[in-house]
């Protein structure tokens, strides 16, 4: 028996069929099983999750928009022993902070950074994302993705992959009941990769986003699908072993 | 107590390690390349930690993450890289989270040019970041006054949990001048950090380190009241200046940092022709030292800055409309030497 300490017994406003919530609560189990809940500084984001500290009952510090790595860096590298957690969306994590993102996972810092795909700027209205998919229809994109020089997807675990720094990086889908066990045993891998003083996790989750990409439940799932068309879920990078 | 010879940077970096700051974050920018050159040669010398930052965006986040930690932290730029230091200032002055930031300011704006100036003094004193915040601005003119005052900075940061603006230019920077490495002491009781930090929720409550305060609608407007009424307490608390033969003074020269020392040599060669002048040198310019000028209020002034008019506006709040405020500046990089400012104090006595 795990004692669930990390979730609060709260109503989470997140939208149906959201992703963040059941990733939240992926996190505090992983957190509780782990035992590291008193041990654990956590970031909130500037998007849909900037409220997770309402739903984690953790030490949380809310970052500017993008800075998430900067700030976890510093505060690693102020309390080496602790577990250090970053949480992101794509705007955050790829398109404002993609600098802070690449240095830090570049430098190697031992931290872990969550990244929540969603192709979709969530918070502000549904509006075109570094990983919006080509023709993907937004309201900044009304012709859909490319049709305006956009470009494609940002390819991150790919990206990061490239560096040396990095120690473990996978991708995963969001996609069905059975994906959430990959996705809790990826995150106790990067957990525990961090513990043992390994260095940079970075696990990509792709996840729904119904109200944002303006369809219902089962038509984000098999959105969640097409997506992996352009960001195909796997481990890019496992260096645990050498470190 | 010993002297050594030593560049202003460097004063500020011995300071700041004597003081016990343990985290510092910056990114290359002349004029104070020197600070953390030596600071990373420092910092883990004394087990602290020294990051190469990849902008100042990320700089003045780390600091931002180490000060939520309770850790004493720095980061030093100059006038470019503290524009983008602006948001982060912002969020660190909202989290209430006490740090000291350096800005050696060069010419501006835009990339201007390398040379010293003191046109940055409106971002440091009126804002600069978003939303309603202070911060408390220090203005050294000396090496020793570096050193002084870069080991209070941390003090006034953690006994007022606010950020702290050094604010020195390119000579200040780079000049030599001996310096008395005096032992640290704290000069103001520094409030436990134990009911804040952010180190991991054992045995207490969680702490939360945020900036949105979203609901009910009031929240926002009774924190930012709060911190109005932080930034009146240090009004009161705290200003500082150096007065130099104001008493039988016609003429009061204003001016801080490298400026005010032009403004006292000024003074002394202007007393030789038998001009009677003063001047005040503005340490605090944040909170600014109003009452010091007001003393004075019916005789005339002159600000002397380098910038093409900047910390006049300060003098005249400060003033009100009485007696005659007059200003020279030098804008665009470098400073108004004792001939240029004794011309113009030869003109005011026609
Ligand atoms: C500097 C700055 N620019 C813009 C914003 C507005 N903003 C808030 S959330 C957000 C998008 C977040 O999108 P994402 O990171 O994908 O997370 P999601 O909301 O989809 O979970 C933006 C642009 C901001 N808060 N700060």
């Amino acid at each position: 028996m795990t004692s669930q300490k990390t979730l609060k017994d709260v109503k989470m406003h997140y939208c149906p069929g959201c992703g963040h919530r059941m990733i939240n609560k992926l996190i505090a189990h992983v957190i509780d099983e782990m035992g590291l809940r008193e041990k654990t500084i956590m970031s909130s984001p500037v998007g849909c999750s900037v409220l997770v500290y309402d739903y984690l009952d953790l030490d949380v510090i809310e970052c500017a928009h993008g800075r998430v790595p900067s700030v976890l860096s510093a505060i690693k590298r102020c309390l080496p022993d602790r577990f250090v957690l970053g949480y992101q969306g794509d705007g955050d994590l790829a398109a404002i902070g993609t600098n802070e993102t690449i240095h830090t996972a570049n430098r190697g810092e031992n931290i872990t950074i969550i990244f929540i795909n969603n192709a979709v700027y969530g918070m502000t209205g549904g509006q075109m994302a570094p990983t919006s998919l080509p023709g993907q229809v937004s309201t900044t994109t009304p012709k859909g993705r490319g049709a305006n020089f956009e470009g494609n997807p940002i390819k991150m675990c790919e990206l990061l992959a490239t560096l040396d720094g990095p120690t473990y990086i996978e991708r995963l889908a969001m996609n069905s009941a059975g994906s959430l066990k990959n996705i809790k045993e990826a995150l106790k891998k990067a957990f525990q990769c961090q513990q043992d003083g390994k260095g940079y996790s970075f696990i990509e989750i792709l996840s729904p986003c119904p109200t944002g990409w303006k369809n219902d439940i089962k038509e984000s799932l098999n959105f969640v699908d097409k997506m992996q068309e352009f960001l195909p879920v796997g481990v890019f990078k496992d260096e645990r072993k050498n470190r | 107590m010993k002297k050594e010879l030593m560049k202003g940077s460097h004063a500020l970096v011995h300071a700041s390690i004597e003081a016990g700051c343990t985290f510092f974050a910056g990114y290359p920018i002349t004029p104070q390349n020197e600070i953390p050159e030596l600071m990373s040669k420092l910092m883990p010398k004394s087990n602290g930690t020294f990051i190469q930052a990849e902008s100042e965006v990320s700089s003045i986040n780390m600091i931002f993450g180490a000060a939520s930690t309770g850790a004493r932290s720095m980061t030093s730029s100059s006038s470019p890289g503290v524009s983008l230091m602006q948001e982060g200032i912002s969020y660190i002055a909202a989290a209430e989270l006490p740090c000291v930031i350096v800005n050696m300011v060069r010419a501006g704006p835009g990339l201007g040019n390398l040379r010293a100036s003191q046109a940055d003094l409106f971002q440091s004193v009126k804002g600069g970041g978003h939303g309603d915040y202070r911060l408390i601005v220090l203005a050294p003119s000396t090496n020793q006054e570096i050193y002084d005052l870069t080991m209070a900075a941390f003090d006034y940061a953690d006994h007022h949990k606010n950020p702290v603006l050094i604010l020195g230019d390119g000579i200040i920077s780079q000049m030599i001048e001996p310096v008395e490495l005096k032992k640290y002491k704290p000069i103001l009781p520094l409030p436990s950090k134990d009911d804040w930090a952010l180190t991991g929720c054992k045995d207490r409550q969680r702490h939360l380190v945020k900036t949105t305060r979203l609901d009910p609608p009031d929240l926002l407007v009774k924190h930012n009241l709060h911190l109005k009424k932080k930034y009146k307490k240090i009004s009161d608390e705290l200003t500082l200046f150096k007065e130099f033969e104001t008493e039988d003074a016609e003429i009061i020269i204003v001016a801080y940092g490298i400026t005010a020392r032009v403004a006292q040599e000024t003074v002394h060669l202007a007393r030789k022709e038998g001009m009677k002048v003063g001047s005040i040198q503005l340490i605090t310019l944040w909170p600014f030292p109003n009452k010091i000028l007001k003393k004075y209020r019916g005789r005339d002034f002159l600000v002397v800055e380098m910038s093409n008019g900047q910390l006049i506006e300060d003098v005249k709040l400060a003033l009100g409309c009485k007696g005659r405020i007059l200003h020279f500046g030098y804008g665009g990089g470098w400073y108004p030497d004792t001939d240029q400012i004794l011309t113009k104090l030869r003109n005011m006595k026609k």
